[in-house]
């Protein structure tokens, strides 16, 4: 089953992604805390390009598509045209340098990353998708 | 949206969390420990109790004040996290960064 769900890129919008997140995985069953996982996955991606691709501009937008196969697993592709992320520039940071350099950032890939069991950037000319896979627990 | 209340008890200061502290709203947690800590008091608790979301923006602004509480020697103590929000704190084991505790009672048996 698919689900769209397309926003400007304004911070504010981020609450409404995660609501939609929510009633979409609400009807599958998931724990409170595996659905709060998945959801903050999202939102993470989200916040990163709403506000380092596209500096909060409400006139651009976003589009998260959900499948989701039942007792099987989930899948977040997270579309836009902004400036891409390139993965291989990334280096993840370790808990003591984001204490030691007081950073406020970094730690949101971190999550996205212990929390999903698959995580891919893709860009080609047109745009870049992020895609988040999770396998569902069996019960 | 969050709303985020600061109160004087006894001896130490207390700032209350309600609602999502996100990527819009951590702004708000950071200036509220931020004054709490210029007030120079000693015992900084948070309660956690209607923290309904927390993302890595939120906890960041958690872990930046790390090295701050302990070279001013200020207790700084999370309580009432519930269990969906607690999960998160330990994704990346936060949890072992920070104090926290079950209740503001256990908070204040830890300044005693």
């Amino acid at each position: 089953m698919n689900y769209r769900f397309k926003t400007s890129c304004t911070k504010q919008k981020l609450k409404e992604i995660r609501d939609f997140v929510t009633a979409v995985l609400y009807k599958y069953g998931l724990s409170e805390i595996e659905t709060n996982k998945l959801v903050l996955a999202v939102d993470e991606i989200c916040a990163n390009l709403i506000i380092h691709a596209h500096g909060c501009n409400p006139k651009e937008s976003i589009e998260l598509l959900i499948n989701v196969k039942e007792n099987e697993g989930v899948t977040f592709e997270i579309s836009d045209r902004g400036i891409g992320f390139n993965p291989g520039k990334y280096q993840e940071p370790s808990l003591n340098e984001i204490v030691k350099e007081k950073k406020k950032g970094g730690l949101g890939l971190m999550l996205v990353k212990r929390i999903m069991d698959d995580v891919e950037f893709k860009s080609d000319s047109r745009q870049n998708v992020c895609i988040l896979y999770k396998k569902f627990k069996p019960c | 949206m969050v709303q985020i209340k600061s109160e004087v008890e006894d001896n130490f200061h207390k700032i209350i969390i309600e609602g999502d502290v996100d990527a819009s709203s951590s702004i708000y947690l950071d200036q509220a420990i931020s004054t709490a800590i210029e007030s120079g008091i000693k015992n900084i608790f948070i309660d956690c109790r209607g923290l309904n979301y927390i993302s890595s923006a939120g906890l960041g602004v958690f872990m930046s004040y790390i090295d701050e509480m302990s070279e001013n020697e200020v207790n700084f103590i999370i309580y009432g996290l519930t269990e969906k929000a607690q999960n998160v704190f330990q994704i990346l084991g936060l949890d072992q960064l920070l104090k926290i505790v079950e209740s503001k009672e256990k908070a204040k048996e830890l300044i005693a």
